[in-house]
């Protein structure tokens, strides 16, 4: 496999000793969105990963230890949210898209 | 050939939904996005389940891909135009797996599933039937397909492009971050490889940057087309896209996919491999 997995049928949350985990919930006022795509960019800009968010507008990443871009996008939208992956962690990250 | 042969965009496939020569076929890994919606009259090829082999790791036959396409009503006249998830990663995988059984008109819609989303362009839940046909596929055109032996040979002779991100190249990972980092195998990259990610050549929306552009990046990057070129990745799919590219819209002529990829280089006994970290 190598493609993004459903992000509706994520395997429960396990954080292995050398991974650092970024997830959250994508909003758009109360509400998760669903559909988004959530791009993973690294410290330089580049492109790391892209999964696209699950019926509750959640997402997970596998990142490695650092700062990262995530970018959001919805029709006619793009957010930018800065976010640091620690390792051995699971780092929550909020994103609000603009109703 | 020209970018207009095997590249279309969005309007192209909203003006051609009801052409009878054109055949869409969405190409997932996941195939639960073609059951969320689908662009109107597609049918769905299942990259894992039925590209590939599900015993040997290897593709299927030629007769099982006569058997296949036949069942899936496409026929060797029929246009097909392949569009997918993960910024047509698989879609593209599918566009080489066809020109590897010689089928003559094959194009990728342009951005894929993720563009037509974005656009907020219709998707539909019926799925088409189509009556079966009777496909017959060429022998498989190896000139576009690396295996292990002729990647090694390639160290310092070909270019060898890897693909995939760069903490993947350096070895800081060893699968994309969307998916769990424990495997088997050796983290780095083949020696002599450039890390040219395929994420160069594609805009935020999965659309492909114009020629000039990914031209210029391979250039900056050090390719010398004078020289064959290999693309690799991790299984071989956002490769596709490389040499899609590379191919296909820029037109050099000695460009091969080695979809052994990195599962299969960074798990050989014996041969060499740099790690940056």
């Amino acid at each position: 496999m190598c493609g993004a997995p459903d992000q509706d049928e994520l395997p429960p949350l396990e954080v292995g000793a050398g991974e650092a985990v970024v997830h959250g919930h994508v909003r758009r006022g109360d509400a998760g969105l669903p559909g988004a795509y959530v791009r993973l960019l690294d410290r330089t800009g580049e492109f790391t990963a892209e999964v696209q968010t699950s019926a509750t507008g959640y997402f997970r990443f596998y990142a490695a230890e650092g700062d990262w871009t995530l970018r959001t996008l919805a029709p006619g939208q793009s957010v930018d949210t800065a976010v640091t992956a620690v390792r051995g962690s699971a780092v929550e990250a909020r994103v609000e898209v603009p109703a | 050939m020209s970018r207009a042969d095997v590249l279309v965009d969005a309007d192209w496939v909203e003006a051609h939904l009801d052409d009878a020569s054109v055949v869409l076929v969405e190409v997932d890994e996941d195939t639960s996005a073609y059951d969320r919606g689908h662009i109107k009259g597609a049918v769905r090829l299942d990259w894992k389940t039925e590209l590939q082999d599900q015993v040997r790791r290897d593709f299927v036959d030629k007769g099982q891909f006569e058997q296949l396409l036949s069942a899936k009503g496409i026929g060797n006249d029929d246009t097909v135009v392949l569009y997918g998830g993960n910024n047509n990663w698989f879609a593209a995988y599918a566009y080489w797996y066809f020109k590897l059984y010689g089928h003559a008109d094959v194009k990728l819609m342009d951005g894929g599933r993720k563009k037509w989303e974005l656009d907020g362009r219709e998707l539909v839940e019926d799925v088409p039937q189509r009556e079966t046909t009777s496909y017959t596929a060429q022998e498989q055109d190896r000139s576009i397909r690396a295996f292990r032996d002729e990647v090694v040979d390639a160290i310092g002779s070909k270019n060898l492009v890897d693909v995939r991100s760069p903490d993947e190249f350096s070895g800081k990972l060893l699968a994309p971050a969307h998916l769990p980092q424990e495997q088997s195998q050796r983290a780095g990259h083949i020696p002599t490889a450039i890390n040219i990610p395929w994420s160069k050549l594609a805009n935020d929306d999965g659309t492909f940057k114009s020629d000039d552009e990914i031209r210029k990046i391979y250039a900056d990057a050090g390719l010398d087309t004078s020289k064959p070129t290999i693309a690799y990745c991790r299984i071989g799919e956002r490769s596709s896209h490389s040499w899609f590219a590379l191919r296909e819209l820029l037109g050099e002529q000695d460009v091969k996919n080695y979809d052994g990829s990195w599962t299969e280089y960074g798990s050989l006994v014996g041969v060499p491999v740099e790690k940056d970290v």
